[in-house]
């Protein structure tokens, strides 16, 4: 797309390419120093006996590897964030997609409709998971007389802590898929709608012949993201739960952090976990991206 | 749905007001509950901010962590523009060596998952100097911001005509000249957009300053609210907490509404072309 348009010839020219180059600088420094150095650093981290205070001590692949698979968290941590990111990646496109569906035609009611599923989307993840610390609270929150008067807690088993972290993210999030949808169903053409009217398609019909295969594309957009958000999960459950009961909420990034920083301070270790999360993220998204066929499509 | 007889729109009517009262309820209830009075808060009994009044004086004070996430806020989202606006131009507008691989690689950071980022930059941030410092947590969160902003930016410089600016360069203006006064007024609404997105994602940041940050008195507003809980005897005050969401979520709820079609158009853009 660079060489369409003539430029002018000599010195001029040279002078144009490379001014680009200038205006690039800044975001070359910032890749550069912010992003592609501690890439390289956290491969060397992973392959050197690293504590978090003392320093780099030399190589010693593969043991960090072979310390990070052997974490007694290691696959718990793995098994819980597979099913968190299945659960909240069904119930958040679904939700999307519904929401769109409601709200895809213009007006007053629907746009005061988008405005109420969109706010929460404007909270951070850590106040959205604070405010809904104290919802759920058995002291403070508006259900704790009945909570009490059940002996239930949001909280108190593995179960209710991940439907209930669940819930939270699904409040926050369904507003953004549900513009992401809507962006996808505005994107199908009219005529096409039309077309099966005239074919005698009933409402059910249309939409699981017409509207689902149109909106290929943005379903394989928003499952990407919505995966990788899952398999990275932190901060909810590291407000809402702390990992808890008995370690049962534990993700694999908190698990990250908590080798890194908290007790264990081995960043070396806590480096082999992310090289094998990156690799595993990349993998998964490929996967999903030629499922859904996505190279054909564009 | 046209012309039926509005009799067959009620259950519409109450299903949808009762999904949208589903997601008003959470943030309303918060708001009511900070001022409202509880035994074990400030606000024991009857109605006030006595609640606020405790968070005000929490440990350094309300103000210090409030300034510390401005700063940050406001830093973050002064590069974020800053470096995105000349990446844009640059990727919009010049051929010079190495740009689609400069391009792919800041599109790049988005594949990457922020811990994978944080644990080394806190070693990189430590060997600069930068360690324990809110200009660090900046840098870094300007730099999670790179993906989409410069993505924007060079959309939005790749939507102005290519005319306008060359029209300037043949009047003498330089190029930077005919960034400035030609084409930036063209760019405003992606500028707006960045801007408003490396806010909230700034303001909101919770993983970043949590990594970077040691000293209590540099914590930003999240961080803060969220030790508020733990910290009299494990006792957790309810009261002061709400008190700290409400001002944690104000801010975002009201540029949201303000700059709402902004907010919508980020997407959207980003969306189809994503």
């Amino acid at each position: 797309m660079s060489t369409t348009t003539a430029r002018p010839p000599g010195p001029r020219r040279h002078a144009t390419r490379w001014r680009g180059a200038v205006y690039a600088a800044p975001t070359l420094v910032m890749v550069l120093v912010l992003f592609v150095a501690p890439l390289v650093l956290v491969l060397t981290m992973s392959a050197s006996k690293w504590p978090l205070l003392a320093g780099n001590q030399g190589f010693n692949l593969p043991a960090n590897y072979a310390k990070a698979i052997d974490h007694r968290l290691f696959m718990n941590s793995i098994v819980f964030t597979l099913k968190y990111t299945v659960l909240a990646t069904v119930l958040l496109l679904a939700i999307g997609l519904a929401l769109g569906l409601l709200v895809q035609e213009s007006g007053r009611w629907r746009g005061f409709l988008r405005t109420s599923f969109l706010l929460p989307s404007a909270l951070g993840l850590a106040s959205a998971s604070l405010l809904f610390y104290v919802l759920y609270s058995p002291i403070a929150g508006p259900f704790a007389s009945l909570m009490q008067k059940f002996g239930w807690s949001f909280l108190g088993t593995p179960n209710s802590a991940l439907f209930s972290t669940t819930f939270l993210i699904v409040w926050r999030y369904a507003g953004f898929y549900m513009l992401l949808m809507l962006v996808g169903l505005q994107g199908i053409p009219v005529d096409v709608y039309e077309a099966a009217a005239i074919d005698g398609a009933d409402k059910r019909k249309t939409f699981f012949h017409v509207t689902l295969p149109l909106l290929r594309p943005t379903l394989a957009l928003t499952t990407v993201m919505c995966v990788t958000g899952s398999l990275l999960a932190f901060e909810q459950f590291y407000i809402l739960t702390k990992g808890g009961p008995d370690n049962s909420t534990i993700t694999i990034v908190q698990l990250i952090y908590s080798v890194a920083f908290q007790g264990q301070n081995d960043l070396g270790v806590a480096g082999a976990l992310s090289v094998i999360v990156l690799v595993a993220l990349v993998a998964i998204n490929v996967v999903q991206l030629r499922a859904f066929n996505v190279n054909e499509q564009s | 749905m046209k012309k039926r007889p509005t009799l067959f729109q009620m259950p519409f009517y109450v299903f949808t007001g009762a999904c949208a009262i589903l997601f008003l309820y959470p943030l309303i209830w918060t708001g009511v509950a900070s001022v409202s009075p509880r035994s074990g808060t400030a606000q024991a009994t009857g109605y006030g901010f006595a609640n606020y009044v405790t968070l005000a004086h929490y440990q350094d004070g309300i103000w210090r962590y409030l300034g510390n996430s401005a700063y940050v806020s406001l830093l973050a989202v002064a590069l974020t523009l800053v470096i995105s606006t000349l990446g844009g131009y640059a990727f919009a507008r010049f051929a010079f060596p190495g740009k689609n691989i400069l391009f792919m690689t800041t599109l790049a950071i988005l594949m990457v998952p922020y811990t994978t980022l944080l644990i080394p930059l806190y070693v990189i941030l430590n060997a600069v100097h930068l360690q324990n410092s809110l200009t660090g947590v900046a840098l870094v969160l300007s730099m999670f911001q790179l993906p989409f902003a410069t993505f924007m930016m060079r959309i939005s410089f790749e939507a102005l005509p290519r005319e306008l600016d060359e029209a300037a360069l043949i009047d003498g203006a330089s190029t930077f000249g005919a960034l400035w006064r030609v084409l930036l007024p063209g760019v405003k609404p992606g500028l707006i957009t960045v801007g408003l997105f490396a806010f909230l994602a700034a303001w909101n940041d919770f993983m970043a300053p949590l990594i970077l940050i040691n000293d209590t008195p540099k914590l930003t507003m999240p961080l803060a609210i969220a030790n508020l809980r733990v910290q009299v005897q494990g006792v957790v005050d309810y009261g002061a907490t709400e008190a700290g969401v409400v001002i944690l979520a104000l801010p975002c709820c009201l540029l949201f509404l303000l700059l709402q079609r902004h907010y919508v158009r980020g997407f959207m853009s980003g969306a189809l072309k994503g």
